[in-house]
């Protein structure tokens, strides 16, 4: 175990950069760039229980220090996931994956966990109660402590791999609806998801993107992630990933401070193809300039 | 794909505008005519993505119109400044289908990318016929340089104030092999239902990443969903759903 390791879920990691589902395809994509797996893991497009196209275009706005998406869970569902995209991840990937599995019914989401509870090369489900951008499902069940709290249940009722829960940011009180999802045995809980937001065009008076609004992420949303984790990895004993507008080795650092156990990059993939492997590269180097010996030791270490 | 830093050659008003910039770097990753370049910009998050116009061993050029802040900075770029860029995106026109005597068609600053193919089917002793539409003369770039490959050029605007006046669709020559087009969509619409041929047509969309992760700038095709920006720009007639 190198300095960098750190242990997600009973599961070691020999880096705690992750990759945030939906930046980075299911993995093999990157894999022409370059070897994925230097990475702790990574946690593969949200999958669903049948096929989505996603919402129209434009899916995509710029905005100041981040961007505006609104995707819509486009993914061919997870039959052909298993018997096509994981296939293609298993010639390039070496590692246990993380699994993120979004759904528009607690069955759906327990249907999607219970097939890939299957698969070998996942390591973790990572269940997202957090989608802004599909109406009816994703994000309703994040924003509300019993129905976030059910998803739990009925995934944990399917899987013997550990559950990571993750959540919107678009709430008023993070830290219950943690506490809930924890009772109902969550293993871990991933934070945040993006910020619901919305551009809209001078010229046209139109949004931006097709569907009015989206999720905002990248370095502008970064503080309120450190924030968010910092409130959440105080209020619950299980492990914390900490993600939203990560993009440097010290913003991983800072994140693990707040109470990070490892750290999701997201949108620093799509404007660097790069991004998650320099950041790795430059952890020993920025753990030095710090004076930190093993990365793990500053897990919550804010004075 | 290959992130790399180009130095600015030039880089200058072909119309009010529309500008020009050539570029000077490491361009050994891109292969086919009709692929992009995405470029990243100070002071703006997303990269931005614009078609190459022509590439030479280790020069590039590209053809832009401003039309927002990313472009907008573009233009103000001069001679020896760096710009990063990731090179070879998109899969680009294949020439294999052209036959000998395939039509070209651009519209506006959809144009550029058909430089580039002509120049190659030239190469490969096919001489193209070329459509340029544009809105009106003050508008219209390329006619010569086109000319001066060796292509019939027909240029159409819609005003009248050069050319044959109306779109694309008003200038298709009697006899032709196969179309290749790069335009706004209307344009695309026209030529996909005056073509009598089959074709390449090079779509535009809105991108995240430009390199196929973000799943921001997919479309339905009848061989299933594409990303604009990794399975195309290019879409062949036969796949072309259209959503209205």
């Amino acid at each position: 175990m190198g300095r960098l390791s750190v242990n997600l879920c009973g599961i070691e990691l020999d880096n705690p950069v992750i990759p945030a589902s939906g930046t980075f395809g299911y993995g093999y994509e990157f894999a022409d760039y370059y070897d994925i797996n230097c990475l702790g893991t990574f946690s593969f497009k949200g999958t669903t229980k049948e096929p989505h196209f996603g919402n129209p275009t434009p899916r995509i706005a710029e905005c100041t220090n981040g961007l505006i998406n609104s995707i819509g869970l486009q993914n061919p569902g997870v039959d052909k996931v298993i018997s096509d995209e994981l296939p293609k991840l298993k010639k390039c990937f070496k590692k246990p994956v993380m699994a993120n599995v979004s759904g528009f019914a607690v069955e759906d989401f327990a249907f999607t966990c219970e097939k890939l509870d299957k698969e070998e090369q996942v390591g973790w489900l990572e269940v997202n109660v957090s989608c802004p951008n599909v109406h009816g499902g994703g994000m309703a069940f994040g924003t509300n402590a019993e129905t976030a709290a059910s998803v739990v249940s009925a995934v944990k009722k399917v899987t013997k791999k550990p559950v990571i829960i993750k959540l919107s940011p678009n709430v008023t009180d993070i830290v219950t609806i943690a506490k809930a999802c924890e009772a109902a045995g969550a293993d871990g809980i991933s934070l945040i998801n993006t910020l619901l937001g919305m551009r809209i065009n001078l010229k046209t008076r139109k949004p931006v993107v097709a569907n009015k609004m989206g999720g905002f992420s990248g370095p502008a949303i970064f503080p309120v992630a450190v924030r968010m984790v910092y409130q959440v990895a105080n209020a619950v004993k299980v492990p914390v990933v900490g993600m939203g507008g990560v993009s440097s080795a010290e913003d991983v650092i800072e994140m693990m401070l707040a109470g990070a156990t490892a750290v999701e990059v997201g949108a620093a993939n799509l404007v660097d193809p790069l991004a998650s492997k320099k950041i790795i590269e430059d952890l020993p180097k920025t753990l030095d300039k710090y004076g930190i010996d093993n990365i793990k030791d500053i897990i919550g270490g804010v004075n | 794909m290959k992130d790399v830093m180009l130095t600015v050659e030039g880089n200058k008003a072909l119309t009010k505008d529309v500008y020009k910039m050539t570029l000077y770097g490491d361009c050994s990753d891109i292969t086919a005519p009709g692929q992009f370049i995405n470029i990243k910009i100070d002071g703006l998050y997303l990269r931005r993505p614009i078609s190459v116009c022509d590439m030479n061993w280790n020069e590039l050029t590209i053809i832009y119109k401003v039309v927002g802040k990313g472009t907008e900075a573009l233009s103000k770029m001069v001679k020896g400044m760096e710009i990063q860029a990731l090179t070879g995106l998109g899969n680009g026109y294949d020439m294999a289908d052209a036959g000998d005597k395939p039509l070209l068609i651009g519209g506006g600053v959809g144009v550029p990318p058909l430089y580039n193919l002509a120049r190659l089917l030239i190469e490969k002793k096919v001489k193209p016929t070329v459509i340029l539409g544009f809105n009106k003369k003050d508008e219209i770039f390329y006619k010569k340089e086109f000319e001066k490959l060796g292509c019939e050029v027909r240029v159409t605007t819609v005003d009248g104030s050069e050319g044959t006046k109306g779109f694309v669709t008003d200038a298709f020559p009697e006899d032709y092999t196969y179309t290749y087009c790069c335009g706004p969509e209307p344009m695309l619409k026209a030529v996909y239902k005056t073509a009598k041929t089959s074709g390449q047509y090079s779509f535009e969309e809105r991108m995240g990443c430009g390199f196929g992760a973000c799943m921001g700038c997919s479309c339905k095709t009848i061989t299933g969903y594409k990303r604009i920006c990794k399975d195309g720009p290019v879409l062949r007639k036969e796949e072309i759903l259209w959503e209205d």
